[in-house]
């Protein structure tokens, strides 16, 4: 890669990689982020170069195809996925014993093979475009949809899909000026979770008396179940680059930093190859394609703590000290990093930003709401059929979100809810579903869009349960300096424990809801003050399940162990031995031709016996709230011949 | 972990204690826990109070001030994997290995850890062994594949 030192050279640039590349050449695309990784994609990959060798040598024709390893590009119920160039054909749960079929079939012969291909409803309905999976259809893949059509580790790859176009729009066509007013008028608003508008905070730190200036990229992303940063930054990471260096550049920064946690490996390596790119190739350092600006970055590793996504916390972060939270003001846009004017956005505002370059305002404004423009991309998990990323216009439904993408909720289950915003966000019941997404409509039912987390949750999910676990991470992850934070989410956990174990006293709501609501007012930074937020919203939309368990002492969701009870229906126990195989306490007694019982004693309610139990016989009943009848007796647990019948 | 080792990753960083955390990090990372004698000689280096040290090292996960057993076991306790029964593999794990979360067993052969998530919420509950994910994991499931791990 040489150096690039002005437009008109990386334009030069592009063409020769451009000439260099047919585009009538298949290029197999197989997805090697985290999820299809975990699934097996390496040997997918193995398999399919092995046998691109392979066939080449038999049919003694080259087997003409190149192979790119991809980040995500959302689908990762259905890993590994692979995608086939130009005509675009997705595969779909591919196993390396596939590729010589892949390839003899699809490669060589121009067949498509049906049995990989993505079946509709009706078992008969097999759809080949990547694009036309309703998946996929119903969203607007404005950032993430690139992801399968490049190498993150190929600067090239970047270069061909038009990458750095934006950056010498920028640098070489405007004023700094310019591009913050450009910005403003998109009206893109931040992408952590505040919603915050990123021309303004651009224009705080501009206007901040400082020669030095920061600028930051947010990739601590902490929300348990929450994945969108990872894989912008590991699919296209020079996207989040490009972005950083055309804010620094309107905000006038000449280094930066990219706040990455430590447990995406992928991601680390990623960003850290694409920046070794571009300072070779002068996207970095000094006199950036001629335009006489100076910029810098830097790769920091978080080290395992949610709070340093709190931008005051993970400033302290970055110069090296614990990531314990400031009081603001002031805001980091006037004393920021080592006390400098600092701007932090997260991945997916600063991935928005050579979009709009790009294709201007106005395109970026007539997507979305009055009040929330453009796209967002969700983590889509939990009981969902289709689970994976998702990148929606603002403004669409729950309900589309969840039904049309998201394929409803499995096995035939009720929806219950659905939780966005991560341990910040709140619990929406269905009679909510008709929301339009976006910040402000969320806020308004108890919620919050927060980073992009979207968990949805059917009949058996438990919401005392699920308020109980987001305090359980929090009171785990409160850094512990400011009392409000860490004593009240450890007392509401303290309650709302009780009240999982059948201890809960009346009363015990009110108290929750009082200490929810000084906890919130009270504490230094967000992660306390939005921490209530789960209790609150599960109580607003849910308080029937809280007297359940507080009352009658039980669990309508069957989750809490301490409430509920397994009991084996003697009419339907064919004496299979299946549980009693698997029961992991040994707490299931009974024989061949002996109907089965449960040693109650013995019994952990791990739930293993109900779930194997098969559902032909379904004769593991789950109690709450009411005794368990007491074992057959001995003498009449022999199964004979007849009354199996 | 040798002084000559600890002394090559803190010039990486050119003896900055803003890197304090980078610095940590790595020696973490290939040493897999951080030994007296190893914060000790940090400290030295890089001219900070211990206390300093001591703060870092406690307040972020990644860090651990006791050895570490051959296999690291990282059960994934995010949202997604916690809905679709997490706490359960957990339990299980636990029965299977005897240890809890943050702790060793006596033999040094496996460390329990929880992790908020691992992004792979499409597969939960997960489970991560030395690096390996295992998906869609039942609790039953778990001591196959843990028992080929020696």
């Amino acid at each position: 890669m040489p150096r690039i030192n002005s437009p008109a050279e990386l334009e030069k640039f592009r063409k020769d990689i451009l000439s260099k590349r047919d585009p009538k050449k298949p290029c197999i695309a197989v997805c090697t982020g985290t999820g299809c990784l975990a699934l097996g994609a390496s040997k997918v990959v193995a398999a399919i170069k092995e046998e691109i060798k392979k066939q080449g040598l038999e049919s003694k024709v080259k087997v003409e195809a190149d192979i790119r390893e991809t980040g995500c590009p959302g689908f990762c119920e259905r890993g590994p996925l692979l995608v086939i160039y130009p005509e675009e054909i997705c595969y779909l749960q591919v196993q390396p014993e596939d590729a010589k079929e892949i390839i003899s079939q699809t490669i060589l012969a121009g067949n498509v093979v049906d049995r990989l291909l993505y079946t509709g409803p009706k078992p008969d309905e097999k759809i080949v475009q990547e694009s036309e999976i309703p998946f996929y259809k119903n969203q607007k893949r404005l950032l993430i949809g690139n992801n399968i059509r490049m190498d993150p580790k190929s600067i090239e790859d970047y270069l061909a899909a038009g990458g750095y176009r934006a950056l010498v729009k920028a640098l070489c066509e405007n004023t700094p000026e310019q591009v913050l007013e450009l910005v403003k008028k998109a009206e893109l608003r931040g992408r952590g979770g505040a919603g915050f508008p990123a021309g303004k905070k651009w224009e705080f730190t501009r206007n901040s008396q400082d020669e030095t200036k920061y600028v930051v990229v947010n990739a601590d992303e902490g929300d348990p179940g929450a994945f969108m940063d990872r894989a912008l930054l590991e699919g296209n990471p020079h996207s989040v680059l490009e972005g950083l260096l055309i804010g620094a550049y309107a905000i006038g920064a000449n280094e930066g930093f990219i706040y990455v946690r430590q447990e995406y490996p992928l991601a680390v390596e990623n960003a850290t190859i694409a920046i070794r790119q571009a300072e070779e190739s002068g996207f970095l350092g000094k006199n950036i394609l001629g335009s006489g600006f100076d910029f810098n970055v830097h790769l920091h590793q978080g080290a395992g703590a949610f709070v340093c996504g709190e931008e005051t916390a993970l400033l302290m972060s970055l110069e090296g000290k614990p990531g314990e939270p400031n009081q603001k003001p002031p805001y980091p846009a006037v004393k920021g990093l080592w006390g400098k004017p600092t701007n932090i956005n997260n991945v997916e505002t600063w991935a928005n930003v050579p979009l709009i370059i790009n294709k201007g305002a106005e395109f970026f404004t007539s997507i979305g709401t009055e009040k929330s423009k453009g796209t967002k991309i969700f983590s889509l998990v939990g009981k969902v059929n289709n689970t994976g990323l998702v990148e929606v216009p603002m403004g669409i439904t729950l309900k589309d979100i969840i039904y049309e993408i998201g394929g409803g909720i499995p096995g035939g289950k009720k929806f219950k809810a659905v939780q966005t915003g991560g341990p910040s966000g709140g619990c929406i019941p269905e009679e909510h579903l008709d929301i339009k997404v976006d910040f402000d409509e969320l806020a308004k039912v108890g919620a919050i869009m927060g980073s992009g987390g979207m968990i949805v949750m059917d009949e058996d999910t438990c919401m005392v349960d699920v308020a109980k676990y987001f305090l359980n991470f929090l009171t785990d992850e409160s850094c512990g300096k400011c009392a409000p934070c860490r004593e009240g989410i450890r007392q509401m956990l303290k309650i709302l424990t009780n009240i999982s174990k059948g201890k809960g006293k009346e009363g015990d709501v009110e108290l929750l809801q009082e200490m929810a609501e000084i906890t919130r007012d009270a504490s230094l930074c967000a992660l306390g003050g939005s921490a209530p937020n789960p209790v609150l919203s599960t109580i607003r939309y849910f308080r029937g399940e809280y007297e359940a368990h507080i009352n009658e002492g039980k669990c309508p969701a069957f989750v809490c162990k301490d409430l509920i009870s397994f009991y084996i229906d003697p009419e339907k126990c064919t004496a299979c031995m299946i549980c009693l195989r698997k029961c992991p306490a040994d707490a299931i007694i009974g024989g061949k031709k002996q109907i089965h019982v449960i040693d109650q004693e013995k019994c952990t309610n791990c739930g293993t016996c109900y779930e194997v139990c098969p559902t032909r016989f379904a004769a593991i009943r789950r109690l709450s709230g009411e005794p368990v009848p007491p074992p057959i007796p001995e003498e009449e647990r022999t199964i004979v011949g007849a009354s199996k019948k | 972990m040798d002084n000559d080792q600890i002394d090559r990753i803190i010039d990486k960083h050119q003896n900055d204690a803003s890197s304090l955390i980078q610095i940590l990090l790595e020696i973490q990372r290939e040493h897999r826990w951080l030994p007296k004698a190893v914060i000790e000689r940090v400290r030295e280096k890089l001219d900070v109070p211990l206390s300093r040290i001591q703060h870092i090292v406690t307040f972020y996960k990644a860090f651990s001030l006791i050895p570490k057993g051959r296999h690291e076991i990282h059960v994934c306790t995010g949202t997604a994997c916690h809905v679709r029964g997490a706490p359960r593999l957990l339990d299980s794990v636990q029965d299977l290995t005897g240890i809890k979360p943050g702790e060793t067993d006596m033999d040094l052969k496996f460390s329990l850890e929880t992790v908020g998530c691992v992004g792979c919420c499409a597969l939960g509950p997960v489970m991560v062994v030395d690096g390996e994910y295992y998906g869609k994991m039942a609790p039953a499931k778990s001591e196959k594949v843990l028992i080929n791990y020696d």
